[in-house]
């Protein structure tokens, strides 16, 4: 379980990095914290010819809330970082973010592992990516030929795939708005395993009554989804239970040894129901 | 026959702060760290059991908070402190420190392969979080494999050290060293 | 004074010796070997799970830049490693393992090739440039394809693909017996492919020593002299020229007391390139290509009367042993255990068991902590509730009036059991459930409609196999005894050698205090040396929890007969019989003056550097030797288990409330290390019972080649283990301590399945087969399902 070959190049800066990748093509591989993409390397499941480390970008760590409101996450900025940051930095009503970084593998992951790496990456169980779809985020991605703004429901393809070309560097991700009412849970045999299934709920809420919301599913397909079923339960007023069973009727995971299409779908109504709980006793 | 001595690719000059002695290494850039300071700088407290981050022998220190030694190229460590299991008892008298001395007094080790993860692991989580619960040791503690203990008596040591620790800052002493 | 009992060190938790080093990263396992010169080895794989071996071809890999050289089969020319049973060849075929594959691959990982270059990075770029040409035959990967009639063969010579099937015992009558019993139970269970998994993987560092002609293999091995006569068959040397040295090994639970390809593979390639080469098993290799175990399918039934009296028990054990025998067990390991043990705790009158070994396309299986007998403890004790739940009988009621209470007792299968605490432990351990409120607690979960389960079982575990009981299976290559050897040198400090090899047990520890106290020395002056065979004359190693009761044993016996002779010297010197002295705290003392004492070191430099001061009957130097075996069946450790668990409807996941274990391994030598492996033994049973499992597809693929897909469970999933220790010293071991190292296995399955199942009372459902994975509870919890009926 060691790598192939590859050559290293360690970037100065974003300049930089979109030059070498620029140059070397579908061959090169940006590296973060590395914590997929070295695993797959060990196991060869993955062997870039280059290599492009970017933890010497100190610009793409940080964490602050913008003028709107908004959370701006630089795409460098590890898992542990956001779990330990202060309300201050943070912003209100973005718990779940902060709640969310504790269902990421386990602490020595999250020291290394990045938001941006996450998000290139593209799991489908993803905390991160669950999250950005759930909030509909808005990735910012960089390359010589300039920075464009993607939103998450245009940036997860399907299988580890994302809408990022070889030549782009994710460099920051926001998130729109504050989501007070917000709560994601999951299910895996293990704790820090990837989940069987994740649910992440985003609800509309004076704190009495929920009035709609956004829930979002991962695990359940090749990339997490919203779904839109549900959210017209909780949009009609209905309860948490209802919604759940509109979640899990409205998809059809795929079963696979860790569970059968049956078994999800039955998660997926506890754990929406659950996530919904969660929410509303913010 | 190949054998010339050569790395085969591409080599480079590393020079890694590893237990607060800066070190150069001549090596490839495909090698991991916890082979770079296994192999090449002799270092073998620090293990390898799964190389795919999930096990957490290999769990060592950067710039202080417990990562995988596993899932990053040496290349990648270039500039950050290292610190691994070596540098935990005294380096002048060989004497545990009061980490490693709560695993020994709670049996938190038998084949002790897996031990210097969990020492590693808990040095960076307790320095960080040195309020942590006992429940929350246990979430921390089940970040790494260990197939002798059961995990109870290593939850035990370290939430042992954690609570002499406090007794002693609280104690007003300076030292941190829990009998 | 030394000889009061509250001055010995046997019975005290005492510090453990091998602690230091492994804290502060100054252990030394396989890996950490490193010789100048140093070369790295990595095996070309099959990737199929049958097929001819059409074509190797290296050439390619010999180009890789870094690979310094390649060998087939064919190029090492090497003996084989056949493992025999001395039984007919209608119970038992025995079959050839070829250190490489030679014209036929039996499953996916079988060794096919081995790549020596300059680091283990560039081995592995070797591998990928290897070009094997297969033709593939049909695989046989389960139980009921290799069973069929005109299924394809795993080995030629292995019809029906059986390489053991034995049937004993047949108590007369017992059919009879089955048809008018006022109840018949029965119980099918299928237990999952496991992996011992130890956290350090295999390996080895060969090195030919020119000087001492001696091929020197460094190997992480619980049986370092069974590896060095094969080493020697397959290379063709005398034993004396291959030394194996143990050093630090991160654990073994049985993977590691079966002799691997690879290392053969790898001193094989170290001889032939007069250069050091070290092979580590990467962990993708040790989950799929190494030794498995515990793939077993019981059908079974138990006949009660009336009053919950068990009658009769008629078992068909069937293990999947996968491509090949392991040496020196054989296939017959798991279903020769499970045949002869069955009956356990309880007095069964009437008994009968067919076992069989089958052979598959599946990586091979090695003896695992517990061989078979956390299988059969549970499938007993599945009965056992069973037959509960159909009298409407209390579950431990039945077992009380069941168990065992009388010793020594000699079972329906011949086996005679020495006195142990069966129905103390067992009540025990219910006092303790009771008394912590679980029972209460569970009346108020079940009304508010959440399901709650409390379950136990009762077991016995041998220990202490001798050569009597290895005999008695058959084995043509027959473990049992062990030999120490004790001396002291001129500085008075001992060093005691023992046969057996501690992977985590703390024999350094607890040898040492059995040293101290039959010599009355300061257990700082005492140094155990294992894992060497140089060092070490013969042994026999650490398996079955033969190491205290056995290894122990004989390190008492070696160290008395030291004391014997310092006291002789003594005696000599103060020209009295030594009957007059006695030892005490590092001196020998005179009975009768308590102030005439002569110190180890005065003595020894008699013994050595003074030896013409020696009576003619006294032969200069400080050494001993002694020899220990069992002759009799063995002693039985016991233990009974209890443990509550909450099924959670949401999920299906099984969560562990609470975990008592109340055991019994006669005089523990050092508690603290029985609670370990106790714990550490309950964690492993969990593991199989909930997690674990390696499942193969159609064509023999793994399924686990990580530790994504072999759930080994962590600190959130194991819980704390509450241990009560009772103690009935054994009679005929020299400590009176009986094995502790497997219990906690054999245990933990039975006792959480029983706890699961008792939680699903109100479904009607009952769960046999583990593990038990969140899906399977969830589909009892949901399902009506009146499938299988009590």
């Amino acid at each position: 379980m060691k790598p192939a070959p590859f050559r290293y190049h360690r970037a100065r800066d974003v300049e930089d990095t979109t030059a070498l990748l620029a140059e070397l093509g579908d061959d090169a591989k940006v590296i973060a914290g590395g914590q997929s993409l070295v695993a797959m390397m060990n196991f060869r499941l993955a062997r870039p010819a280059h290599l492009v480390d970017i933890g010497c970008l100190r610009e793409l760590d940080h964490l602050g809330v913008g003028a709107e409101g908004e959370l701006r996450i630089g795409a460098l900025t590890t898992h542990h970082t956001v779990e330990i940051s202060p309300p201050h930095k943070l912003g209100a009503g973005f718990d779940i973010i902060r709640d969310a970084m504790a269902w990421i593998g386990h602490v020595p992951i999250r020291t290394r592992g990045t938001v941006g790496g996450s998000m290139a990456h593209g799991d489908s169980t993803a905390e991160w990516c669950l999250l950005a779809v759930l909030l509909d985020a808005e990735f910012v991605a960089q390359s010589l030929r300039g920075q464009r703004r993607i939103r998450a429901r245009e940036f997860f393809f399907g299988y580890y795939t994302t809408a990022l070309d070889a030549d782009e560097i994710l460099v920051e991700i926001v998130f729109p708005r504050p989501a007070p009412h917000a709560a994601l849970t999951e299910f895996a045999e293990r704790r820090g395993d990837f989940a069987i299934v994740s649910a992440a709920v985003d609800l509309d809420s004076d704190g009495r009554a929920v009035h709609g919301g956004r829930v979002a599913l991962g695990g359940v397909a090749a990339m997490p989804v919203r779904v839109q079923e549900a959210e017209a339960v909780l949009a009609a007023g209905g309860t948490f239970r209802d919604c759940a069973k509109a979640a899990a009727a409205a998809v059809d995971p795929p079963g696979d040894a860790n569970g059968s299409t049956q078994y999800r779908k039955h998660l997926i109504r506890t754990l929406v129901e659950r996530a919904c709980e969660e929410a509303m006793s913010r | 026959m190949n054998d010339t001595g050569s790395l085969g690719d591409d080599v480079q000059l590393l020079t890694l702060d590893v237990n607060g002695t800066s070190c150069e290494v001549i090596t490839s850039p495909r090698r991991t760290l916890v082979d770079v300071l296994r192999h090449n700088l002799r270092l073998t407290g620090t293990h390898v059991g799964c190389e795919h981050g999930i096990c957490g022998a290999c769990t060592v220190l950067v710039d202080g908070l417990p990562v995988r030694a596993c899932l990053m190229f040496a290349a990648q460590a270039e500039g950050k402190q290292l610190t691994t299991v070596e540098s935990l008892a005294d380096p002048g008298t060989g004497e545990l420190n009061d980490l490693q001395r709560a695993f020994t007094e709670h049996h938190g080790l038998q084949c002790g392969f897996c031990t210097p993860g969990f020492l590693m692991l808990a040095q960076g989580f307790l320095t960080e979080r040195p309020e942590a619960t006992k429940e929350e040791i246990r979430e921390v503690v089940a970040a790494n494999l260990c197939r002798c203990t059961g995990y109870q008596t290593i939850v035990e040591a370290i939430d042992a050290c954690a609570t002499a620790r406090r007794a002693q800052r609280a104690a007003g002493t300076e030292e941190t060293s829990c009998n | 004074m030394r000889s009061a009992k509250d001055d010995r060190l046997v019975g005290r938790a005492v510090a453990r010796r091998e602690d230091p080093r492994l804290l502060t990263g100054h252990g030394r396992f396989v890996d950490d070997v490193e010789l100048p010169g140093m070369l790295h080895a990595q095996f070309v794989r099959s990737t199929v799970a049958h097929a001819a071996l059409a074509e190797v071809d290296l050439t390619q890999v010999r180009q890789v830049p870094g690979v310094v050289a390649a060998f087939t089969a064919m190029d090492l020319d090497l003996g084989d490693i056949t493992a025999q049973l001395g039984r007919p060849l209608t119970e038992f075929v025995p079959t050839a393992m070829p250190v490489l594959a030679r014209d036929r691959v039996r499953y996916v990982g079988e060794p096919i090739a081995i790549v020596v270059a300059i680091d283990a990075y560039a081995a592995e770029d070797g591998l990928e440039a290897a070009k094997v040409t297969y033709e593939t035959l049909a695989p046989v990967t389960c139980e009921d394809q290799a069973l069929a009639p005109g299924a394809p063969l795993v080995h030629e010579e292995a019809t029906h693909n059986t390489l053991v099937d034995v049937s004993l015992f047949a108590t007369e009558g017992i059919d009879e017996i089955f048809d008018n019993a006022p109840c018949v139970v029965r119980v099918e269970a299928r237990t999952g492919r496991q992996n011992a998994l130890p956290l350090e993987t295999r390996g080895a560092v060969a090195h030919w020593d020119g000087r001492e002609e001696q091929l020197v293999l460094h190997t992480c091995t619980q049986v370092p002299h069974q590896v060095r006569t094969v080493a020697s068959r397959c290379l063709r040397l005398d034993e004396r020229a291959v030394r194996v040295i143990v050093p630090d090994m991160g654990g073994g639970f049985g993977l590691k007391c079966v002799v691997g390809r690879e290392e053969i593979a790898t001193a094989a390639a170290a001889l032939r390139l007069r250069r050091p080469v070290k092979w580590i098993e990467d962990r993708k290799d040790a989950l799929s290509a190494s030794f498995l175990a515990r793939e077993q399918h019981y059908t079974a039934r138990a006949a009660f009367d009336v009053d919950g009296r068990i009658l009769g028990l008629d078992a068909d054990v069937v293990c999947d042993m996968g491509a090949y025998s392991c040496y020196p067990f054989t296939a017959g390991i798991e279903p020769l255990m499970a045949s002869a043990e069955m009956s356990g705790v309880y007095k069964v009158p009437a008994y009968r068991v067919r076992g069989r070994a089958i052979t598959t396309n599946k990586a091979p299986t090695a003896p695992y902590r517990g061989v078979s007998r956390p299988q059969y403890v549970m499938v007993v004790e599945r009965l056992m509730e069973r037959a509960a739940r159909a009298l409407g009988l209390d579950p431990v009621e039945i077992r009380r009036r069941n168990i065992i209470t009388e010793f020594p007792y000699t079972g329906v299968n011949n086996i005679t059991y020495d006195p142990g605490s069966y129905l103390e432990s067992l009540n025990l351990c219910e006092q303790a459930l009771k008394e912590a409120g679980w029972y209460g607690r569970q009346a108020a979960a079940r009304a508010e409609g959440r399901h709650i389960g409390i379950g136990y079982s009762c077991f016995s575990e041998r220990t202490g196999y001798g050569s009597t009981a290895f005999a008695a299976r058959k084995m043509e290559v027959v473990p049992g005894f062990d030999l120490a050897e004790a001396r002291m040198d001129t500085s008075g400090a001992v060093t005691v050698t023992s046969g057996t090899i501690s992977h985590g047990q703390s024999h350094e520890t607890t040898m040492a205090q059995i040293v101290a106290d039959a010599l009355h020395v300061d257990i700082a002056k005492v140094k155990l040396h294992q894992g060497d065979t140089d060092r070490i004359t013969y042994g026999w190693g650490t398996f079955a929890s033969r190491s205290i009761t056995v290894g122990g044993s004989a390190v008492r016996l070696a160290a008395a007969k030291l004391g014997d002779k310092l006291r002789a010297i003594a005696a000599a010197e103060w020209g009295i019989p030594p009957e007059e002295t006695e030892l005490d705290r590092g001196r020998v003392r005179r009975r009768d003056d308590p102030d005439a004492v002569l110190t180890h070191e005065h003595l020894a430099e008699t013994a050595y550097l003074k030896s013409h001061l020696l009576p003619k009957d006294i032969d200069p130097g400080l050494t001993a030797t002694a020899a220990f075996d069992v002759f009799n069946d063995g002693t039985f450790s016991n233990a009974t288990h209890g443990v509550v668990v909450e099924l959670h409807e949401g999920t299906g996941q099984v969560e562990i409330l609470a975990y008592v274990c109340v055991e019994d391994c006669g005089v523990a030598i050092n508690p603290q290390v029985v609670e370990g492996q106790c714990r550490g033994g309950i964690a492993q049973g969990i593991a199989g019972a909930l997690f674990e499992q390696v499942t193969y597809d159609g064509q023999g693929e793994p399924s686990a080649t990580s530790f994504m897909d072999y759930k080994v469970p962590t600190a959130h999933e194991i819980p704390e283990v509450t241990i009560h220790h009772l103690e009935t010293p054994c009679a005929f071991t020299e400590t009176g301590a009986k094995g502790a190292g497997e219990g906690g296995t054999i245990g933990a399955p039975a006792a959480v399945l029983n706890a699961v199942n008792d939680a699903l009372r109100a479904t009607r459902v009952e769960l046999d087969n583990t593990p038990i994975t969140p899906e399977t509870v969830h589909r009892a919890l949901t399902s009506p399902a009146l499938e299988q009926t009590p």
